[in-house]
């Protein structure tokens, strides 16, 4: 009857931790969120973890799951797990543990700030109504990038990310790039001369892992791939 | 707002070395593939040392060629290298940018010398 009981081996405890090992009943499309959810309210209240929405929009309740980082609440035990074989959750990669499977996002967010991920309106507020075509160039740019929910998959995946603790990372350049692309925006040599610093677009070694592992099907690596384009004209231009 | 203008300077300075990086990559793209040639060339031809130097002595466009050859690779491969060594070794800074200009200056001066060696040998 192995098929009916799910076995999973979670991270308790800080950055020293270890695994603890948890058994409970498999239902019909669990959810990893589910599974750990049911552990912390029938088996041991004392294990911290993350969530709010449940549906895939809030961002809050991503982990490793095998290894590999993803949003709980939209994965399904029966589609990650090898049959029979136990699941291992950890905390998110590349940030700092709080406890358990929750980790502290603080320089995640710290990092869209310094990306200038966020409108920059100007000085005076415009005499009309800006008007974007939703057809132009630049809307259908920011159309591509801009469903990020701020899980941070793609700052767990990235590898630039674990190697350097100053690089600003895919989500906050993903995010930098829908800004670059607002005609409205009057922040753009600051926020080109943000990302263009050392630890901005340019240390992207274009692996692809955020590509790779973003549940909302973005593609950071294009983002950043247009930063790269967009800082270089600035550079010649003399803008930056 | 020193910060400021020190991530301004940061970004006008990285965004300018990828600029010259990548303008040197298109310089060496070409270079590489016609020093490969040249030594293969040479290699199965069965010249040897004497020879060489016979079609290289006094060879204007051979000296224009490795002179820019030199100079694109001086300029590309302390760029890179900075990279690696802030990526690898958390080298940052001032000293880092110093070395580095140490081995593009190396670079410059031992890759000329052997060029204009050949030259006018």
């Amino acid at each position: 009857m192995q098929t009916d009981t799910l076995e999973l081996d979670i991270w308790r405890g800080g950055r020293d931790g270890a695994f603890q090992a948890f058994e409970l009943p498999l239902r019909e499309s669990q959810t990893i969120l589910d599974a750990v959810t049911e552990i912390q309210r029938t088996q041991d209240a004392s294990l911290a973890y993350r969530f709010a929405c449940r549906v895939g929009m809030c961002g809050s309740c991503a982990m490793m799951v095998d290894g590999i980082p993803r949003w709980t609440c939209r994965t399904r035990v029966v589609d990650v797990q090898r049959k029979g074989k136990r699941l291992k959750l950890e905390p998110l990669r590349n940030l700092p543990v709080v406890k358990d499977l929750a980790v502290d996002m603080a320089a995640f967010f710290d990092k869209w700030r310094d990306a200038k991920g966020y409108f920059e309106p100007g000085e005076s507020p415009p005499a009309d109504f800006a008007v974007v075509p939703p057809d132009s160039r630049e809307r259908r740019a920011a159309d591509v990038a801009i469903e990020c929910i701020n899980c941070g998959i793609c700052y767990s995946a990235c590898d630039v990310v674990s190697w350097d603790k100053d690089y600003l990372g895919p989500a906050a350049l993903n995010r930098s790039w829908t800004l670059v692309n607002d005609v409205r925006d009057r922040g753009q040599t600051s926020r080109l001369e943000a990302v263009a610093t050392d630890s901005g677009c340019h240390s992207c070694h274009s692996h692809m892992s955020c590509t790779a592992f973003c549940p909302k099907q973005l593609s950071p690596t294009q983002s950043i791939a247009g930063l790269k384009r967009e800082t270089m004209r600035a550079a010649l231009r003399g803008a930056i | 707002m020193n910060a400021a203008r020190n991530a301004a300077s940061n970004a006008a300075w990285t965004a300018r070395l990828l600029v010259a990086q990548r303008a040197t990559a298109f310089v060496l793209a070409f270079a590489v593939a016609i020093h490969l040639a040249t030594i293969i060339y040479a290699v199965r031809a069965g010249l040897n040392a004497g020879e060489i130097l016979g079609r290289t002595r006094g060879n204007a466009l051979f000296l224009a060629f490795y002179s820019l050859f030199v100079v694109a690779a001086s300029i590309h491969a302390p760029i890179g290298l900075r990279n690696i060594f802030r990526e690898w070794a958390n080298w940052r800074g001032r000293s880092l940018n110093i070395a580095m200009i140490a081995v593009a200056l190396i670079l410059l001066a031992l890759g000329l010398r052997a060029a204009f060696a050949v030259y006018a040998a």
